[in-house]
C-alpha cells in the first residue's frame, strides 16, 4: 500500500564525500516489505525543485518505525535535502516499486551482492534479510575513490566484503567485474544495483545466471502514470512492449529488459 | 444544486476538476489513491490508431517551477484502449474525455469515430498540439486553416462533442481559436505545453533524448491565463483551462480568466491526491469570495 506521509527526520549525517545518511520515522515504514523498494521525496516546500526525488531504502526498522535513506548530493534537489535538520518533516511517498526477490536464493546457498556508488544502499537491507534467512552473502562494492566509500564495516559485519575503486585509492583498482573474476567468487544468485555500464558488464559476464538488477532512470511520478521511465524488453527490443522502471521495477531479472 | 456543478457540451460535471491528458495514464495508478468517481471528468492519455512506444529516455527534465517532458505519445493503440482501458474505467461514475492523436487526418478520423462510440466517452479532446512527435501533432496546431480542416473531419466522424486542444506555440492564439470555432468545434482546451530545452553541463548535450520537450507546471500558468483571457472574449464556445494548476486558488484564477472547467496536469506527479484536495477545498474559496456557484466566476476578469 503506497502512502504519503510527513516523516520526521531522526538523524541526518554525512558519511562520505557528498554522501548523506537520512533516517526518517513514520507509519509509512510499516508498509515497507521488500529490500530494493524506494521512496519519492519532496525535498522543497515550494516549487523549486517541483518534482519528487526517488531514493532507495537502505535500512528498514519496523519495530522503531524508522527507515534509512542514503543519497548523494548531486544537483539542486539533493542539495536542498542535505540542508534539512533533525526534527524537520519531509513529505515522502512510498514505498514504491518492486524489490529484490529474497526467495530466489535458498538457505545455505550463496548470494553475491554487487553495488556501484549510490547503488550500494539498497543492498544493505537486502543483505540483512538474506543473512537472517540463512544465506551466505558476499559483497563486491565499487566506488569512484576512497573518499566516496561508505558502509564498508556494516557490510563486513554481514559477510565477506570486497571494495573496488576506480582510482585504486582503496581496495582493488578497477571494476567490480575484475574483483569477481580475480577472486574466483562462486555464487548461486546475483543481486546488483548501480550504474548502467556496471549492470551491462555483469549481464555480459553472467548471461545464464540467476541474477536480479535494479535500474535507475529519471522519473516523473514514480507510480507508473507518466511514462517517463520506460524501457524496452529484450525479446522485443524494437517493439511496443515495455516495462516501467518505477512500477514494474526497479528490480528486474537479468535478460528481461534492454539496458 | 451542487455548487461545483458545471454544464458543458457533452459533459455534465459534478465538479470542474479533471486530470489532464498524459498526466494520469488511463487512471489505474491513481485509483490506488482515491475513488476516481470523485473527479469531474478524466482526460485519458492520447490514443493513436497503432500502438506507440514513444521517445527514448531521458524523457523528463526538471526546470524551475516546472518540468520538460518528451514522452512521445506512448500508448497501447486504439484497439487495446477500446478493449481494455475504457471498459476498466467504466466501473467509475465519471465521464471520460478521450484525447485523440495522429499524424494525418485519416488517423484522427479513425480514432475519433471508434473511440467516441464507447459508452463512457462523453467528449473528445483533439490533440493538435503535442510538441513531441515528429510528424502531425503540432503541425495541425500551428496553421489555422489546417487545424480547421482537421476539426471539420473529426466533427463529422465523432458521435460526441469535440474539444480542440490549443498549442501556445503560435503567434496568434485568437486567430487559431476562431478558425477552430468556425470549423464546428464544441469547445477548446488550453494550453498544451510550451516547447523548451535544458542542457546538461557535464556532457554539453540536451538532457532530453528528444532534445526538446514540452514545458508544463506552475511556470506556464501566467501564459495560459493570458491566452484564456484573450480567447474566451473572442469565441463563444467553452474553454477547459490547464497549465500549472496546483490549488483551488489556481482554479478560481482560471475561471476568472474565462475557463469553464480546469484540468490538473503536472501537479498529479507531485501529489497524487491533488485533484480530490482541490475539489474539497473549492467550496471554502467560493465562500471566501462570496460566490454561491463556481459557474458565476467564469470570465470575471473581463465581464
Amino acid at each position: 500500500m503506497i502512502k504519503k506521509e510527513q516523516m520526521k527526520i531522526v538523524s541526518h549525517i554525512q558519511i562520505a564525500e557528498d554522501i548523506f545518511e537520512l533516517t526518517l520515522a513514520g507509519e509509512l515504514v510499516l508498509a515497507m516489505n521488500d529490500p530494493g523498494q524506494f521512496v519519492h521525496v519532496k525535498v522543497s516546500d515550494g516549487m523549486d525543485p517541483l518534482l519528487r526525488r526517488p531514493i532507495s531504502i537502505a535500512n528498514i526498522n519496523q519495530e522503531k518505525q524508522e527507515c534509512t535513506l542514503i543519497y548523494r548530493r548531486e544537483g539542486l534537489g539533493t542539495r536542498v535535502l542535505s540542508e534539512k535538520n533533525i526534527e524537520q518533516l519531509v513529505d515522502v511517498l512510498g514505498p514504491l516499486g518492486n524489490g529484490f526477490p529474497v526467495e530466489e536464493v535458498g538457505v545455505g546457498e550463496t548470494a553475491l551482492l554487487v553495488g556501484g556508488g549510490i547503488g550500494v544502499p539498497p543492498l544493505y537491507e537486502l543483505s540483512k534479510r538474506l543473512v537472517a534467512k540463512g544465506v551466505k552473502v558476499i559483497h563486491v562494492l565499487g566506488f569512484q575513490s576512497k573518499s566516496a566509500v561508505f558502509y564498508e564495516e556494516k557490510f563486513n559485519g554481514l559477510g565477506e566484503t570486497y571494495i573496488a575503486t576506480v582510482d585504486g585509492t582503496v581496495g582493488t583498482k578497477g571494476f567490480v567485474t575484475d574483483v569477481i573474476s580475480n577472486n574466483g567468487i562462486i555464487f548461486d544468485t546475483l543481486y546488483s544495483c548501480g550504474p548502467t555500464p556496471m549492470l551491462k558488464a555483469l549481464e555480459a559476464a553472467f548471461p545464464d545466471r540467476n541474477a536480479y538488477i535494479s535500474l535507475e532512470e529519471r522519473m516523473g511520478c514514480g507510480i507508473g502514470a507518466c511514462f517517463a521511465c520506460v524501457c524496452h524488453l529484450q525479446d522485443d527490443p524494437e517493439g511496443y512492449t515495455y516495462k516501467k522502471v518505477c512500477s514494474d521495477g526497479p528490480v528486474f531479472k537479468v535478460g528481461e529488459v534492454v539496458l | 444544486m451542487n455548487r461545483l456543478q458545471v454544464e458543458l457540451p457533452g459533459l455534465s460535471l459534478k465538479n470542474p476538476i479533471m486530470p489532464a491528458s498524459g498526466c494520469f495514464g488511463f487512471g489505474k495508478e491513481y485509483s490506488k489513491f482515491y475513488d476516481l468517481s470523485t473527479l469531474g471528468a478524466i482526460m485519458i492519455k492520447a490514443t493513436t490508431v497503432e500502438p506507440r512506444f514513444g521517445n527514448s529516455t531521458p524523457r523528463v527534465a526538471e526546470t524551475s517551477a516546472g518540468m520538460l517532458n518528451a514522452i512521445g505519445l506512448q500508448n497501447p493503440g486504439l484497439e487495446k484502449v477500446m478493449a481494455e482501458e475504457l471498459p476498466w474505467l467504466d466501473q467509475f461514475d465519471v465521464p471520460i474525455i478521450a484525447n485523440v492523436a495522429g499524424s494525418q487526418i485519416e488517423d484522427y478520423v479513425k480514432v475519433a469515430k471508434e473511440i467516441s462510440k464507447a459508452s463512457n466517452v462523453h467528449a473528445l479532446e483533439l490533440n493538435i498540439s503535442c510538441p513531441n512527435v515528429k510528424t502531425g501533432g503540432i503541425a495541425f496546431g500551428t496553421i489555422p486553416e489546417v487545424a480547421a480542416e482537421l476539426t471539420k473531419y473529426v466533427k463529422e466522424a465523432s458521435s460526441v462533442p469535440v474539444y480542440v486542444k490549443l498549442s501556445p506555440n503560435v503567434s496568434n492564439i485568437v486567430e487559431m481559436a476562431k478558425a477552430i470555432e468556425e470549423a464546428g468545434a464544441d469547445g477548446l482546451t488550453m494550453i498544451n505545453t510550451l516547447i523548451g530545452m535544458r542542457i546538461d553541463l557535464k556532457t554539453g548535450n540536451p538532457i532530453l533524448a528528444n532534445k526538446t520537450g514540452g514545458l508544463s507546471g506552475p511556470a506556464i500558468k501566467p501564459v495560459a491565463i493570458r491566452m484564456i483571457h484573450e480567447v474566451s472574449q473572442a469565441v463563444s464556445i467553452p474553454i477547459i483551462g490547464m497549465g500549472g494548476v496546483q490549488s483551488a486558488e489556481d482554479v478560481l484564477e482560471y475561471f476568472y480568466a474565462g475557463a469553464s472547467a480546469v484540468a490538473v496536469g503536472t501537479a498529479n506527479f507531485v501529489d497524487p491526491y491533488v485533484c480530490p484536495s482541490i475539489i474539497e477545498d473549492l467550496p471554502r474559496l467560493l465562500d471566501k469570495y462570496g460566490f454561491e456557484y463556481i459557474s458565476e466566476c467564469q470570465g470575471r476578469s473581463w465581464k
